[in-house]
């Protein structure tokens, strides 16, 4: 029956929502300009999407267990602006373990305050994107921050260099989501986080530590934030302390994107990726289109919108069928 | 009864509602007359809210039509079918807690004056007349948040009563309400009936059904099985015509050989919600506990289960103490708690059946760091056939499937876990009748392998069928321990209002 054939195609955008919207993008911007899907530009696009990227897999950990952080882009920027200044102070090699550990202190503060002592994530992580932006201006005193000699160092090499044609940051940052999407996926800790998300109660009632769980997320979300800060550094061998400010709402846009339910209980890492990307060739498509800069702002978040909505409509079928 | 001659308020003949691959309604016929309570009843997916739906517009039945009165009508979507006359008053309320009553009455539809301004005065009189219909004890102003749910439930009535209704729907209107809100509850419903509104009840509950119903219509697998008059009838005969058997309702007979002490409580307490409770349970034994709400049955177990800490007490499991301070103890320990509300604490909804099953010791079924594929299937596979567990297969929701699968997904969860003591906080709860004897049979087998077993329930019917001991509760105390031989539902019902027999207290 074509009736039927109908909700099998309704299933299967119900499913796969994103990717086809991801698809019908991606050929849009083809048509409309060649370039687009040369090699060096889809490169281009993915190293440039790479450290939004890195973040946006911890805050996915985040979203799937219930909750939001809105700190990540103040706290990538603290990060860039401790390890370029332990840079000259330290050294490469010990600044970074310095900068994780800072880092990862900032994380297990939110997880300490959002998972065992119950408040609200986004108040608390509203609150650490503001605090963390005057702990940044205060250690820099309000400077930019440089790295002296950048001729001299490896550190470069981390964010400039590339491994058999592939650049640093994108090695980083598709390692960084293998692991962690084998992590959510395939682990009993991955599936602690879904059931904490899904449905907290019952998750408690089954003998889950609700607590240390939602601490964890924050933990790998600073880690990722201090991955993308080292990035950042190593790209740029200097930085101003606002390098982070809005990326958080990237961040949670491309989570979104992928499917991910600000609920909790539901997204993966993979459809993450995914949502990255999508925020990445769009932005990048619509340079090649010509757009004026401003006027991207605009219609990339159109976009996002159109995308989210296509998503949301297939899985109620509204739009192909009449019955909810 | 002499409604028998009038013409019928609402009429549906045969519908038929297909869905890909699904007949769920297969040529149902339906009738409601002015003035009489007429019963739906069906298992879970027997087709009651699809018919439902059909009347109240949701759903356009393949074949079929619906009448009112002799007109043949269409209902376009519920508010179409509220303007027709036919209202549907929903097991879950949907009030807006913030606003006043009268308010919450004419939702969407408030009176108005010029300029679109809302006409109070007008608002007021109306709702307050309703009100007064209805006998209720509050006024238009007050605040919804404010009211008890049965107080909530009056005001979703009072506002079907908004417009003319010809037929009121109840679907399982008691489900949260007190023994004394039912009364209430009712007494509208015999009001209503008094004033020449046909009534619809859906309901699992057999007493309520033969209390208040004139006729009682069963539907099975989407098909019309019958109509019959209630006081021509009985409820095994509505039994067989919903499951086709009859039901297995009578007392536990069976005296199982008991095994050492599994469990041992002595003096338990937790500040006000009880104290000095103490009580054994031996292997092979069901003991259940039986008592009114807020008896304090729920946070004995929720204790035993570490999510409450006692007071005083003490915990024995086969004779030595033990210290349990979160459910991550107790289940180290061997106790299991199927816990009372299966939606919001036994299940993640969004989550599929194996996930559910396995979620206490996912993190022991695992091969190098990974979880196991093949040890979750293998232990889904065992209880959906131990259990008989109807689903597709493990990927689906649990969210999908029955009550009775759903509960039986959280009993599975907690045999694998192979308990020593096993608690069942309201076995059934909310489930069609016939999964709620496959359940008790179950409660009964599981006693008979060697589980110690608690059995907390309401229903006294389900606590004498099951237990082998019962234990009265009354406010925060066990009043009295009685045998299966010993127990009678005069001496029960004493019991748990806190009337000691010839001064015997447990």
């Amino acid at each position: 029956m074509a009736d039927d054939r109908m909700k099998q195609v309704g299933a299967f955008l119900a499913r796969q929502g994103i990717l086809v919207a991801f698809l019908l993008f991606m050929i849009g911007f083809a048509l409309a300009n060649h370039r687009f899907i040369a090699i060096d530009n889809v490169l281009g696009v993915i190293r440039s999407s790479a450290i939004l990227g890195v973040m946006a897999l911890g805050v996915t950990f985040v979203v799937i267990s219930g909750n939001l952080d809105l700190s990540v882009g103040s706290m990538m920027s603290f990060s860039t602006i401790v390890v370029l200044d332990l840079h000259d102070k330290l050294g490469p090699a010990l600044a970074i373990p310095a900068m994780f550990a800072m880092t990862l202190a900032l994380g297990a503060l939110i997880g300490f305050l959002v998972g065992y002592l119950r408040l609200n994530s986004l108040i608390v992580t509203l609150g650490m994107l503001s605090a963390i932006h005057g702990l940044t201006l205060t250690y820099s005193g309000g400077k930019n921050m440089d790295i002296a000699d950048k001729a001299g160092t490896w550190f470069g090499g981390i964010g400039r260099g590339s491994v058999l044609g592939i650049p640093g940051p994108i090695l980083i940052f598709g390692l960084l989501a293998l692991v962690l999407s084998v992590t959510l996926a395939k682990t009993p800790f991955g599936r602690k986080v879904y059931a904490v998300g899904g449905n907290g109660t019952a998750a408690i009632f089954s003998g889950i530590p609700r607590a240390r769980v939602v601490f964890m997320t924050y933990i790998i979300s600073s880690f990722c934030v201090a991955t993308a800060g080292l990035l950042q550094a190593s790209r740029s061998l200097g930085s101003q302390n606002t390098v982070g400010q809005g990326l958080e709402l990237d961040v949670l846009a491309a989570v979104i994107l992928g499917g991910a339910s600000l609920l909790g209980g539901s997204g993966t890492v993979f459809k993450t990726v995914i949502g990255v990307l999508i925020l990445g060739f769009i932005q990048n498509g619509l340079l090649l289109v010509g757009l004026e800069f401003y006027v991207q702002y605009v219609v990339t978040w159109v976009i996002i919108i159109l995308a989210v909505w296509l998503d949301v409509a297939a899985k109620r079928g509204r739009i192909l069928s009449p019955i909810a | 009864m002499s409604v028998h001659d009038q013409k019928p308020a609402l009429r549906l003949e045969g519908i038929v509602k297909t869905f890909p691959g699904v007949r769920a309604l297969d040529g149902v016929s339906f009738s409601v007359l002015p003035g009489e309570v007429h019963a739906l009843m069906g298992e879970n997916g027997a087709g009651k809210s699809t018919l439902m739906k059909v009347l109240g517009g949701l759903h356009q039945p393949n074949e079929g039509k619906i009448f009112m009165g002799d007109e043949p009508v269409v209902m376009g979507s519920p508010m179409d079918a509220k303007a027709k006359g036919v209202v549907f008053i929903h097991q879950e309320l949907s009030l807006a807690e913030e606003l006043s009553v009268a308010e919450n009455i004419y939702l969407g539809e408030l009176p108005r004056k010029s300029f679109g301004r809302v006409d109070w005065d007008r608002l007021y009189a109306d709702s307050g007349a309703i009100l007064k219909r209805l006998n209720c004890g509050f006024g238009p102003r007050t605040l919804v948040g404010d009211l008890s749910i049965a107080n909530m439930q009056m005001v979703e009535i009072a506002r079907a009563l908004t417009v003319d209704a010809k037929a009121v729907i109840f679907d399982e209107p008691t489900a949260s309400l007190t023994d004394a809100e039912k009364v209430v509850l009712f007494e509208v419903i015999a009001d209503l009936r008094a004033q020449g509104v046909g009534i619809i009840y859906i309901s699992h509950r057999m007493e309520e059904i033969f209390r208040i119903s004139d006729r009682i219509t069963v539907l099975r697998d989407g098909a019309y099985r019958g109509t019959l008059n209630t006081a021509e009838t009985d409820e095994d005969e509505v039994t067989r015509l919903m499951i086709g058997r009859s039901l297995d309702m009578s007392r536990n007979a069976e005296h199982v050989e008991t095994g050492d002490v599994a469990l041992e409580v002595r003096g338990l307490s937790c500040g006000k919600l009880f104290q000095d409770v103490s009580f054994e349970v031996r292997e092979g034994e069901v003991v259940g506990f039986y008592g009114l709400v807020g008896a304090g049955r729920t946070e004995i177990a929720e204790t035993l289960f570490g999510l409450r800490t006692p007071s005083a007490g003490k915990i024995l499991l086969k004779g030595k103490e033990v210290s349990i301070h979160s459910p991550m103890d107790a289940i180290a320990h061997g106790i299991s708690l199927v816990p009372e509300d299966r939606k919001t604490q036994g299940l993640v909804l969004g989550m599929n059946c194996r996930d559910n099953i396995t979620l206490p010791q996912v993190g022991d079924l695992t091969a190098g760091p990974f979880v196991s594929d093949g040890a979750e299937i293998a232990i889904f596979d065992q209880y959906r056939d131990r259990l008989d567990i109807k689903t597709p297969n493990w990927r689906q929701q649990v969210g999908n499937l029955s009550g009775g699968n759903q509960q039986k997904i959280v009993i599975g969860k907690w045999l694998s876990m192979h308990p020593e003591v096993l608690i069942v906080d309201e076995p059934t709860r909310g489930i069609d009748i016939g999964s709620k004897s496959e359940i008790h049979n179950l409660i009964r087998e599981l006693a008979k392998s060697g589980y110690a077993v608690i059995v907390i329930s309401s229903e006294m019917p389900e606590v004498m069928r099951v237990s082998d001991r019962v234990i009265a509760m009354y406010n925060g105390k066990l009043m009295r321990s009685f045998t299966a031989d010993e127990v009678t539902e005069d001496n029960l019902v004493q019991a748990i209002s806190g009337l000691s027999e010839n001064g015997k207290v447990a």
